[in-house]
């Protein structure tokens, strides 16, 4: 390892390497040609920072917002907007009135699909659910073997929340199973509630900020679609190597 | 082999443009992805200032690299991580056999990561009998193959579904199919165990976050994910310039990447590392390391005029549409980076001596440089290199044409006496095909010359 081993060197590489951009960036480069408004208005404004460039006076995401994808305003539109674009990226989406309702539909998956064994996390959302599913459980919440985990059918878990824009799925290794149970099971089941639907990506990421205040767990993931692969001849398959199927369970 | 370079292009290029067939199946290939690329796109409010968006969050980043880059590491170092610097390919391949040692490692699984393919880590790892096996679909095909990725982003899509299941029948002992499901579900088998035997896993990184140092890696096949969640170490690779400064550029980042490249919404997954397992988290790796390579991105940084190369998020866009990639094929340019891009900043990498000839091949159409969600301006730089080979090392015959042009140009009734000669003498080269002529004339017809110059035109008509 080089901190074992070679100290010195590793401190050089650093160092030459901050000093070669130090170097490089004495001379500034031309700013591109914006055609926004907003963003050259906003350049103009902001003060010069010691290399001479302005400082952002306008973030990038906070001028994008009107250009990017709809994610909805009200709620009901963010929830028209999540279906149909779950739907195009062939999630199932089941929409439940209240938790009796999710326990049943775990019941009936489980049945359909012959699952043998499911795997969960202990969560207030995840666990009433498991208690009648008709096959065996493995909980992963603390140390588990991966090998278990690797036979399980399915995985179910929580999600940090669920994004209109572009039907994706926020899930963090500190409030969903940790890193593997969304991934690792041949089929990936979430429950959430719907009032964990946000318009925009933006919207996941400053909520998931504010939820671990200055302390993120070490994985969050946007979870798009169940795995897929093009590489072959470019024609779409699902279930490269995560989960073919991705069901959501949406209660409320 | 690098002083053929060019040479080598040539060649390739005037076998591949023959190779109808090829075209023919790269074109269907490509076909989807025009498609549905424009129906995500329409589902942007405003996709052109969109562009402009994400410009911003990678123009502001690069150019405040000095700042945000020691900013990075040291919140990446906060949660937990390692940094390893690497000024070049040499310096990242030790760096990586020294953890893989240090780490005992039997078994190693990577994920798709063009970084490793420019130092060129499996054969060193190979050579230190270190198994390696790619996860990534296509990798793993082309790892199989013994070559090279064909396209950064797709990169088997040359390779037709027969050749793939005899592939796999004489390395995995697989029966015949050509059901691109089920092939897919003959790599997915084999994997699954080697990301739970694998001890340690490697990865790339699509962009680094400064604020919470945070790692962004992209992809749609999980097997990123697996091979961050499982192995007890994780290394990822990652040039110096992925840095951006806040967390919420990926929000407008993530899904331009995808539209542009891929006709996605997002990619299947997008996942960010902050370091290795917490505690209080059930599974996750020891240990996580990050190697940070330069390899010339600072001669890139150097230059004002294409720093916005740096800028370059590796979505592929620009490849998808380039006429020149094509029908010339990924494998022509002999380059890690192909297509308009990679013909940009591999003379940065390796030499422009070498490698200027990449820049001749462009029609300069300008469809990359509309393509680029970032906007970088890639034919304008091809120019830029054109220009600079020029000044630094210009062809004898270009050196003696250009003062002979600049001579008559400079001189009206010189300009029109030997245009009239032009006029009248047009004719023979078509007869007597000089060499320097030959290979234009080969696949051309030259038009027969007008009978009155521009200016006689001119004034007859005013
Ligand atoms: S240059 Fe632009 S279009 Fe080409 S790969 Fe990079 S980001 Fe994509």
């Amino acid at each position: 390892m080089t901190a074992q081993g070679n100290p010195a060197g590793e401190m050089s590489a650093r160092d030459t390497i901050l000093a070669r951009i130090r170097e490089a960036l004495r001379v500034p480069a031309p700013m591109p040609h914006f055609q926004s408004q907003e963003i050259e208005k906003g350049h103009a404004a902001g003060a010069k920072s010691s290399t001479g460039l302005p400082t952002l006076a306008v973030l990038p995401l906070d001028v994008a917002k009107p250009w990017l994808p709809d994610g909805g305003e009200t709620p009901a539109e963010r929830l028209r907007i999540l279906a149909e674009n779950l739907e195009k990226l062939r999630a199932i989406v089941h929409r439940l009135p209240d938790m009796t309702a999710a326990a049943d539909c775990l019941f009936a998956l489980a049945r359909e699909r012959d699952w043998k064994v499911v795997a969960y996390h202990g969560h207030p959302l995840v666990e009433p659910l498991l208690s009648g599913v008709p096959c065996s459980t493995l909980r992963v919440d603390v140390d588990f073997d991966k090998n278990r985990l690797e036979a399980c059918d399915a995985g179910i878990t929580a999600c940090e929340s669920l994004v209109a824009q572009t039907g994706s799925i926020l899930v963090s290794s500190g409030t969903c199973g940790g890193r593997a149970l969304s991934i690792l099971p041949h089929a990936h089941v979430v429950i959430a509630t719907v009032d964990q639907v946000v318009s925009t990506l933006g919207d996941a990421l400053h909520q998931a900020q504010a939820r671990h205040a200055g302390r993120l767990p070490s994985m969050l993931s946007f979870i798009t679609g169940p795995s897929r692969t093009g590489d072959i001849e470019r024609i779409l398959v699902l279930g490269a190597h995560g989960p073919k199927e991705l069901i959501l369970l949406l209660v409320g | 082999m690098i002083a053929n370079a060019k040479k080598q292009f040539l060649h390739d290029a005037d076998e591949h443009v023959r190779d109808t067939g090829h075209r023919a199946f790269v074109q269907r290939a490509l076909g989807g992805y025009y498609t549905s690329r424009d129906t995500q796109k329409a589902r942007y409010r405003d996709w052109e200032h969109a562009r402009d968006a994400a410009s911003l969050a990678k123009w502001s980043a690069v150019n405040r690299l000095d700042e945000l880059l020691p900013r990075f590491v040291a919140n990446f170092e906060a949660n937990g991580g390692r940094v390893h610097w690497a000024r070049d390919a040499e310096e990242a391949r030790r760096i990586v056999l020294d953890l893989l040692r240090a780490a005992k490692a039997r078994a190693v699984i990577k994920s798709k990561c063009m970084t490793s393919e420019e130092i060129h880590l499996n054969a060193a790892m190979e050579q230190d009998g270190y198994g390696v096996v790619e996860s990534d679909l296509g990798e793993f095909i082309q790892q199989l193959r013994g070559e090279p990725p064909y396209h950064f982003v797709f990169p088997c899509m040359h390779v037709r579904r027969g050749e793939i299941s005899d592939l796999f029948g004489k390395h995995l002992g697989t029966p015949p199919t050509d059901s691109p499901e089920e092939l897919t579900m003959i790599a997915r088998r084999h994997m699954r165990r080697l990301y739970v035997d694998a001890d340690v896993g490697i990865t790339g990184a699509n962009f680094l976050v400064a604020e919470t140092g945070q790692i962004s890696i992209t992809e749609n096949e999980g097997n990123a994910r697996l091979t961050a969640a499982l192995p007890r170490v994780h290394i990822a690779i990652s040039g110096i310039e992925k840095v951006v400064e806040h967390l919420d550029d990926l929000a407008v980042l993530l899904p331009m990447l995808a539209t542009a490249g891929a006709g996605q919404p997002m990619t299947c997954y997008n996942t960010l590392y902050a370091g290795p397992r917490r505690e209080g988290e059930c599974d996750g790796p020891e240990e996580m390391h990050l190697v940070l390579l330069d390899n010339s991105r600072t001669a890139i940084l150097a230059d004002p005029e294409q720093r916005d190369s740096l800028h370059c998020i590796r979505c592929g866009a620009c490849l998808n549409v380039c006429p020149i990639f094509k029908n010339v094929g990924g494998f022509t340019y002999g380059t890690t980076y192909q297509g308009p891009i990679g013909s940009v900043i591999t003379p940065h990498l390796r030499g422009l001596a070498d490698w200027n000839h990449l820049s001749g091949a462009s029609s300069l159409c300008g469809a990359c440089t509309d393509a680029c969600p970032v906007r970088i301006d890639i034919h304008h730089h091809l120019l830029h290199n054109r220009r600079n080979a020029a000044r630094t090392a210009p062809h004898w015959l270009e050196r003696i044409g250009h003062r002979v042009f600049v001579a008559v140009a400079s001189r009206p009734w010189l300009f029109a006496t030997g245009g009239a000669a032009f006029r009248k003498t047009l004719w023979l080269a078509k007869k007597l095909r000089p060499p320097l002529l030959r290979d234009w004339l080969a696949s051309r017809d030259l038009p027969a010359a007008p009978s009155r110059s521009f200016r006689d035109e001119w004034s007859r008509r005013r």
